[in-house]
C-alpha cells in the first residue's frame, strides 16, 4: 500500500487554556487520494483533529501533545503554517469571515501574491482555477454581492490554486442553505475528479455529505476515534446514534417499519438501496397502519394577521410585497425560504425595527402600527441566531433581568419573575453562573430565557439550531417544543429540514419578497416547485417512498413524523 | 439594509479614475505638503482654481460627496472661530500692520490683517479638500493597499487598511441589528433618556460587538496564515496596474507644482505674502 499523506500515530492534544486533553491516542492515516468524512457531535474533537493537519495547531493554538502526526512525509510541528498549506488547503466553515479579499478575483489570488507570484502568471492561474468551480463570471464581484455559496466557491478556489494535495473541509455545510449546500457537495466531488487531491471532510450532517459517496466515515465522540469503517458498514451498526449523529432519515424510516439495516442494503445512499420485495412489502403495510392515525391539527384563536404588507429599503425595490398570512395561538410555525427571500425583514417588521411601506399588522386584532419597539416587545419576542449578539451582561441573572430593569419593575416582583422564567428554562441551577462558563446550546436558552422574561405571547426565532449537531438541536428544540405546550406561540425563520419536518405542523414559504405557500410542511417538501423556490431539496422520505410503489409521498412523510413523535427518538 | 452613503469608492469612467492608485497617492501627498507650506495668496488661489478643474475632470458630483463636504465645513468653521479666540491678533503680528474694521468686545478687535489670515488658512483648507475626496472616491479600495506598499510601507500596514475597508460594512450591519434587538429589551438609545443612561445602554450593544468582532478577527487571521500571509518580506498584489503615459504625466506635474511653490513660498524667505508693506 502506498505512504499515507497524513498520519497521526497515538497522538493526544490540550489546549493551553483546557484543564483536559482533547484528543486522545489518535492513529489515524489518510491516503492520497482518499475522500474522508470525520463525523462527531460539537466537541468531539473533530474540528480539533483538522487543525492539527493544516497546522493552526500548534502554531496559532499552542498547547500540549502526545505522540506525532506526520504531513506528507515530515513532522508537522517540525514544519510551519506556511509550509503546510502547500500540502494541505484549508476552507474554513465561515464563508464570509474567510474572504479576505475585496473582491474575488483578489480573494482567489491571495495565497499566490503572499508567494510572489509574478503578476501576469497570477491572473491566468486565477483565470483557470475560478472557471473549475464555475465563479470565473464575477471576477470582480465584491463579497456582498455573493451569496453564501458562491462564497463557498471563492475559498476553494483560493485554496486550490496551489495545487494542494488534500483539501480540508471544516464544517462546509455549516452556513448554507439545504439546496447550496447539496451543490457544495457536488462540487467538491467534482474538484476531486479533476485534482485527485484527497478530500477530508469535517462535518456533522451526515446525510447531507454522503449525497456523493465517501470512501470512509472516521467517527469521533470525546476525543477519541470510535469507529473508523467503510460507510456501508457504519451505517449499518448502531454507532451513530450513541454518539449524538443523526443518521439518515431513510434508514431512519425502514428501522421504524422493522428493516434490518445490514451492509448488503447497501445504506450509503437512498438511491442505491437493494430494496427486495420483501422490504417493499413491509414499508407499505407500515404505511397502511400508519396512515389511519394520521390526526388533522386543530387550529387555535388568531393571534397575528399580517394584510397586504408593502415594504423596501429603497423605493426602487420592494423587499416584501403584498404579504398576508395569520398566525394562531399556540401554534409552532416555520418561515422558510432561500437567502434574500425578506423572511429576516419580516420578523424586523412584526417586531417594529422597520416600517412598513402599506399594509397592516394585527395582534388580537388590533392595529400595531402605532406601537413602539419596546411596546411591541412585551408581546413578541424576537431571538437572534447568535447568542453571542444579544448577551451584553457577565452573569446569567443579569441578563435575564434586563429588560424588567429597564422597564422599572420593582425588585421583588424582578426577582420572582427571574426565577420563574429560569426554572422553565431550566437554567436555574445556573442562576449566579457568568455566561461564559455555558455552552453554545445554553447560551441560546439564556437568550430565550431573556426575551421570555417579558412574557410575551409569541417568539419569533432566527435559525434556532444553527450550525447545531443532533444532540443540541434535539435539547433546543425539544425545549422549544415544550415552551410551545405551556401556550407560547413560536415562530422560527429557517433553512433546518428537519426542523421544519419534526416540529412545525405548518410552513409558510417566501421567494423573493412574495408570500409563495401557506402550508403543511411535509407538504412543501414534496412539492418538487416549491422545494426549488425556497432552495430546499427534496428529502430521502421522498425517494423512498416512491422507490417502495408508495404514490404518496407527503401522507408517507406525515407518517413518518406523526410515528416519531408518538414513539419517541 | 438602508445604508448612509458616507464616503466611498464611487465608480465613474474618468480621467482621474484612469490613473493608477499610486499616482493618486502622490498627487496626494505632494499637492497636500505644497498647500500646507505655504500661506501666499497668489500660489494657494492657483492650487485652489486647478483642484477644481481636477474635480471636474473626475465626474464626481458634489452631490455624491455632501455630507462629507457638510462635515469639512463644520470643521473649518470651528477651526477658524478658535484660532480667533485664542489668538485674535496673529495676523497683526505676521503681517506688521494693524487695520482695525471694529472692535467686537475687550481684546477681541477685528483687523484686516487677521481677516486676511483667515482667509489664506481657509484657502489653504479648500485647497485640499477636493483632492483629499478623489482620493478616496477614485481610488479603487482594491487599490489602497498596494498603493501605499509601492511607495514604500510596508504591505501588513496597507493591508490592515484594506481589512478595515473590507469589514467595516460587515460590521456596520451587525451594530445594525445587534442595536434594533437590543430595543426589543428596552434599551434606548434615541434621545429620550438621559445621557449618562445612553451611555450605559450603548455599552450593552457594543460588548456584544467586540465580542463578535474578535471572533471575526480570530477567523479572518486565521484564515489569512493558512494561506500564507506574512511569509516573505514582499509580496505581488492582484490588483497592481502598471504606470502609463499619463500617470508619468501626472506624477511628474505635481511634483514641479510642488517645486514652483516651495521657490514662490521662500523666495522673500517668508511664507506668506503680504499685502499691507
Amino acid at each position: 500500500m502506498a505512504q499515507p499523506l497524513i498520519s497521526f500515530q497515538d497522538y493526544g492534544f490540550q489546549y493551553m487554556a483546557q484543564a483536559e486533553p482533547t484528543l486522545h491516542n489518535i492513529d489515524l492515516d489518510i491516503y492520497p487520494g482518499e475522500k474522508v468524512l470525520i463525523a462527531g457531535t460539537s466537541g468531539s474533537g473533530k474540528s480539533t483533529i483538522g487543525n492539527c493537519i493544516n497546522g493552526l495547531i500548534p502554531f496559532a493554538y499552542p498547547g500540549q501533545k502526545t505522540g506525532k502526526i506526520i504531513v506528507d512525509g515530515k513532522e508537522a510541528d517540525q514544519s510551519s503554517i506556511f509550509e503546510l498549506s502547500h500540502t494541505v488547503g484549508t476552507v474554513l466553515q465561515d464563508t464570509d469571515g474567510q474572504f479576505i479579499g475585496l473582491t474575488v478575483g483578489e480573494d482567489i489570488a491571495f495565497a499566490l501574491e503572499n508567494n510572489c507570484v509574478p503578476q501576469e502568471e497570477m491572473k491566468q492561474i486565477v483565470e483557470r482555477t475560478a472557471k473549475l468551480v464555475d465563479i470565473d463570471h464575477h471576477l470582480q464581484y465584491a463579497p456582498h454581492e455573493l451569496s453564501g455559496g458562491q462564497k463557498q466557491r471563492v475559498s476553494l478556489a483560493g485554496v486550490m490554486v496551489e495545487d494542494v494535495k488534500a483539501l480540508l473541509f471544516d464544517e462546509p455545510l455549516a452556513n448554507l442553505d439545504p439546496a447550496a449546500g447539496r451543490a457544495a457537495i457536488e462540487l467538491i466531488d467534482m474538484v476531486h475528479e479533476q485534482t485527485k487531491a484527497a478530500v477530508i471532510i469535517i462535518e456533522h450532517r451526515l446525510e447531507d455529505v454522503l449525497w456523493r459517496s465517501m470512501d470512509r466515515i472516521v467517527l469521533m465522540d470525546e476525543g477519541r476515534i470510535i469507529a473508523d469503517m467503510p460507510v456501508a458498514k457504519l451505517l449499518a451498526g448502531s454507532f451513530l446514534l450513541e454518539h449524538g449523529i443523526r443518521e439518515p432519515l431513510y434508514l431512519t424510516a425502514l428501522r421504524y417499519a422493522g428493516v434490518e439495516i445490514g451492509e448488503s442494503l447497501h445504506p450509503e445512499h437512498v438511491d442505491k438501496l437493494a430494496l427486495t420485495d420483501e422490504i417493499k412489502s413491509r414499508v407499505r403495510s407500515w404505511y397502511q397502519t400508519q396512515k389511519t392515525r394520521l390526526q388533522p391539527e386543530k387550529k387555535g384563536q388568531e393571534l397575528l394577521r399580517i394584510e397586504h404588507l408593502d415594504f423596501g429599503y429603497t423605493p426602487e425595490k420592494y423587499t416584501l410585497q403584498d404579504v398576508g398570512f395569520t398566525i394562531y395561538k399556540g401554534e409552532m410555525v416555520s418561515i422558510v425560504g432561500r437567502n434574500g427571500a425578506g423572511k429576516s425583514t419580516l420578523a424586523k417588521l412584526i417586531c417594529g425595527f422597520e416600517q412598513p411601506v402599506s399594509g397592516s399588522i394585527c395582534m388580537d386584532g388590533r392595529d400595531l402600527s402605532g406601537d413602539t419597539i419596546k411596546e411591541r416587545a412585551a408581546r413578541i419576542g424576537y431571538v437572534m441566531q447568535n447568542p453571542n449578539q444579544m448577551i451584553s451582561k457577565p452573569m446569567i441573572w443579569d441578563e435575564v433581568e434586563m429588560a424588567l430593569v429597564q422597564s422599572g419593575m420593582p425588585k421583588e416582583e424582578r426577582k420572582e419573575r427571574v426565577e420563574e422564567t429560569l426554572k422553565v428554562c431550566g437554567l436555574y441551577p445556573f442562576r449566579n453562573w457568568p455566561v461564559s462558563a455555558l455552552s453554545f446550546g445554553q447560551k441560546k436558552r439564556v437568550t430565550i430565557a431573556s426575551i421570555l422574561v417579558q412574557r410575551p405571547q409569541m417568539i419569533i426565532l432566527d435559525e434556532p439550531t444553527a450550525g447545531q449537531d443532533y444532540r443540541h438541536y434535539t435539547e433546543i428544540m425539544e425545549f422549544l417544543k415544550d415552551l410551545n405546550r405551556q401556550g407560547y406561540t413560536i415562530v422560527m425563520i429557517t433553512h433546518d429540514m428537519h426542523l421544519m419536518l419534526e416540529y412545525t405542523p405548518r410552513a409558510i414559504v417566501f421567494s423573493e419578497g412574495k408570500l409563495l405557500a401557506d402550508t403543511t410542511a411535509a407538504h412543501v417538501l414534496n412539492d418538487p416547485e416549491l422545494v426549488k423556490a425556497a432552495s430546499l431539496k427534496e428529502t430521502s422520505l421522498y425517494t423512498l417512498s416512491m422507490a417502495c410503489g408508495i404514490d404518496e409521498p407527503q401522507l408517507f412523510t406525515e407518517c413518518f413524523i406523526g410515528y416519531e413523535n408518538r414513539e419517541g427518538r | 439594509m438602508a445604508r448612509i452613503a458616507i464616503l466611498s469608492y464611487i465608480k465613474r469612467d474618468s480621467l482621474v479614475h484612469e490613473l493608477t492608485g499610486r499616482t493618486k497617492l502622490i498627487f496626494f501627498i505632494a499637492w497636500s505638503v505644497a498647500a500646507m507650506v505655504t500661506y501666499d495668496t497668489r500660489v494657494l488661489i492657483a492650487m485652489l482654481l486647478f483642484s477644481f478643474v481636477i474635480f471636474k475632470t473626475s465626474r464626481i458630483k458634489i452631490r455624491d460627496i455632501r455630507f462629507v463636504l457638510g462635515l469639512a465645513a463644520v470643521f473649518l468653521l470651528l477651526n477658524n472661530l478658535f484660532v480667533y479666540l485664542f489668538s485674535p491678533e496673529y495676523g497683526v503680528e505676521i503681517y506688521g500692520s494693524r487695520t482695525v474694521l471694529f472692535t467686537i468686545a475687550g481684546p477681541y478687535t477685528v483687523t484686516l490683517q487677521q481677516l486676511f489670515y483667515h482667509f489664506n488658512m481657509t484657502l489653504k483648507v479648500i485647497c485640499v479638500v477636493p483632492v483629499a475626496l478623489l482620493f478616496i472616491a477614485c481610488t479603487d479600495p482594491s487599490e489602497f493597499a498596494s498603493s501605499l506598499a509601492s511607495i514604500g510601507i510596508s504591505y501588513r500596514v496597507g493591508y490592515s487598511v484594506s481589512l478595515a475597508l473590507r469589514y467595516i460594512p460587515d460590521v456596520q450591519r451587525e451594530y445594525h441589528n445587534i442595536s434594533q434587538a437590543q430595543q426589543a429589551r428596552g434599551i434606548d438609545l434615541s434621545g429620550k433618556d438621559k445621557l449618562f443612561t445612553r451611555m450605559k445602554n450603548s455599552v450593552a450593544i457594543l460588548l456584544p460587538l467586540v465580542l463578535s468582532s474578535l471572533n471575526r478577527i480570530e477567523t479572518v487571521s486565521n484564515a489569512m496564515e493558512l494561506r500564507g500571509f506574512g511569509r516573505n518580506r514582499k509580496r505581488t498584489w492582484y490588483n497592481l496596474r502598471r504606470m502609463k503615459r499619463n500617470d508619468w504625466i501626472v506624477a511628474a506635474f505635481v511634483l514641479a507644482i510642488l517645486i514652483v511653490d516651495l521657490l514662490v513660498t521662500f523666495w522673500d524667505k517668508s511664507r506668506y505674502y503680504n499685502p499691507f508693506l
